[in-house]
Formats: C-alpha cells, structure tokens, sequence
C-alpha cells in the first residue's frame, strides 16, 4: 500500500487528489464497492468544505467574519463527512451495519443542532462586550485588543 | 509508517503547541480554554492508542468539568494574569 | 489504494486542515477570536474519533463515544460563552447600543 500521500504531507501541506483516481482504476479488484467510493466522494467533498472554513477562519479581518465561516463551514464539513463515512462502514448491509449508520445520523442531527446554537451564544457574547466589526472606515487591525480591557 | 504513527505524529504535535500557547497567553481565561483543547487531543491520542473507555472518561473530564471549572474560578478573580 | 488508505489520508487532512484554527488559538488578538478556534477543533475532534473508529474497524465503540463527545463540546463552549456574557452584565441585562433610536412615547401628564 503505498504512502507516498502521507508522507506529502509531513513536508508541507498539499491537498493531492490524484490519489482517488487511482482508486477509481482498481475498484474491480480491491474490493471497493459502489458504497465505497460514493463515501469516499462524499468525504472528499466534506473535506472541501472544512478547507473553505479553515482558509476563512485564517484570513478573515475581524471576529464576526470569522466566526460566520467557522460555524458555517465547521457544521457542514462534519455533516458530510460523517455520512461519507456512514456509507463507507455500510458496505455489508448487515443489521450492524444499519445500527451504526442511524448512530452516525444522531451525530449528524445533534451537530446541525448545536453547532449554530453555540456560534449564536459565541456571537452574542462577542456582541455585547463591544467586540467592533471591520467597517469600511476602520483599519483591519482593529479588533479590540482583549489584552487591554 | 502506518496511518495511526501518522495520527500518533499530529497528535503529539498539536498538544506540544496547544500546551505553549496556554502557557504564553496573557488572558486567563483564554489560557484555561486552550487546556480544555490540551484534554480534547489528550483524549483523541487515548482513543488513537485503543483505550477507548479511558479516553472516554478523559474527554467528560477534560471538556465536560474541569474546563468548566476553571473558567468559572477565573471569573472569580482577576481576568489578567500579573506576570 | 482502498478504504483503509482512504481513511488515513481523510485523517491526515483533517489534521492538516485544522492548524488554521491552531493558528487562531494562538495569534487570535481577542479572546472570542481563540474560542471560535476551539469550536472547530472541538467538533472537528469528534469527526476524528468516527475516522480513527473506521480504521481501527471496530467503529460501533467509537461512534457513542463521538456522539457523547460531540455533547460535551457543546456544553464546553456553551458554559464558556454563557460566562463571558455573564460577567459583562452582572448587575442588570446591560441592552446594546441601539441602532435605531427609540421613539419617544408621549407621557401620559
């Protein structure tokens, strides 16, 4: 089984998909089911997602749009995810199978649920401690220095 | 190198970091809800290594009283750390 | 290549994606800036529990124990945020700077 993508990773961060291809050319013989790599895709694209969430959270000016892409992006990442990896572990149709996949279902129902209560309690804080958003006027080193207060 | 040394690698990695920056910020509670990220990778490198049960009552430990706990005493005394 | 590489390398990139909000956690200039950090990882963390559960096979110990996770970093985050805002407005329920102003409602004399 070769690593060559782990190890792409260690030395700086590439996000290399070639490697699905590859699947896609041996699943007649590697065992990988019609389940399987529709999980698969479904993962991948989950992953996407969270790289869409995590260059917001990076490079966002101020603590409002931040927490727009994180809450945003962090619930929808997992939901994909994790039904990726429901289709993925469902490959036998066995009664276990089932089990898991309904567990899996309950994650994903409960983080829909309580990932945007969280970020509405977080923003309501930030909110009434006078966090300031970036306007046009004000510079984007403006968040109030927390340190100080 | 298999997946979990992999996982193992990230781990270990992120608590190192997650431990410095508790230590180096000035906002105490922001240092006590960095510990609370120090327990949550705690119990990811318990599940990684297989213990489930142990990694399980770390996590309610960790996430669920003692980040609670300590943000709650640093609303009990001065926000700011003095050193 | 097949599901089990599949599954180290989501596992991989989940790690990867999550410096971003190590990053924040550490530079974030306000303190509510490092809290939304530990929101992802938090619920990113139980993501990871599901894949390191699919790789180690036996993933029906590891999926109560994410869903019980998922729980715990809610209440997490919840009883911090609920802090912050308490400490703010002890005394009374301080309103916000109303944007509109309010429209004044002639006393009854």
């Amino acid at each position: 089984m070769s690593m060559d993508v782990a190890d792409s990773f260690v030395g700086g961060f590439s996000l290399d998909l070639g490697f699905l291809a590859e699947a896609s050319v041996e699943t007649i013989h590697s065992g990988l089911s019609a389940l399987d790599v529709c999980g698969m895709i479904l993962a991948s694209v989950g992953l996407v997602f969270f790289l869409g969430a995590a260059v917001g959270l990076y490079r966002f000016p101020d603590f409002y749009t931040r927490m727009h892409a994180a809450g945003k992006g962090d619930t929808l990442s997992s939901l994909l995810i994790l039904l990726g990896f429901g289709l993925i572990t469902l490959d036998d149709f066995s009664m276990v199978g089932w089990l898991l996949v309904v567990k899996l279902l309950a994650i994903v129902l409960f983080i829909m649920l309580t990932s945007p209560t969280s970020t509405h309690a977080l923003m309501r804080a930030g909110f009434e401690d006078g966090v300031e958003p970036v306007t046009k006027g004000s510079s984007s080193k403006n968040t109030k220095k927390e340190g100080e207060s | 190198m298999t997946g979990l040394a992999l996982f193992n690698l990230f781990i270990l990695v992120f608590m190192v970091v997650a431990a410095v920056i508790s230590l180096r910020v000035k906002d105490l509670l922001t240092a006590s809800v960095v510990f609370g990220i120090y327990s949550f990778l705690m119990c990811l490198l318990w599940a990684e290594m297989g213990a489930v049960d142990v990694a399980f009552t770390e996590a309610a430990v960790g996430a669920g009283v003692s980040a609670v706990f300590l943000v709650a005493t640093v609303f009990n005394v001065k926000r700011m750390s003095s050193d | 290549m097949t599901v089990e590489g599949f599954t180290v390398f989501a596992g991989a990139a989940l790690f990867v994606l999550m410096l971003p909000a190590l990053y924040r956690v550490a530079v974030g200039p306000t303190s509510f800036d490092r809290l939304v950090a530990v929101n992802v990882i938090g619920t990113k963390t139980a993501v990871l529990l599901v894949v390191i559960g699919t790789l180690f096979g036996r993933l029906d110990m590891f999926v109560d124990f994410a869903l019980a996770y998922a729980l715990l970093n809610f209440v997490a985050s919840l009883a911090v945020a609920r802090y912050l805002n308490r400490t703010r407005s002890m005394p009374a329920k301080k309103p916000a700077k109303r944007r509109t102003p309010r429209k004044k409602k002639a006393r009854a004399s």
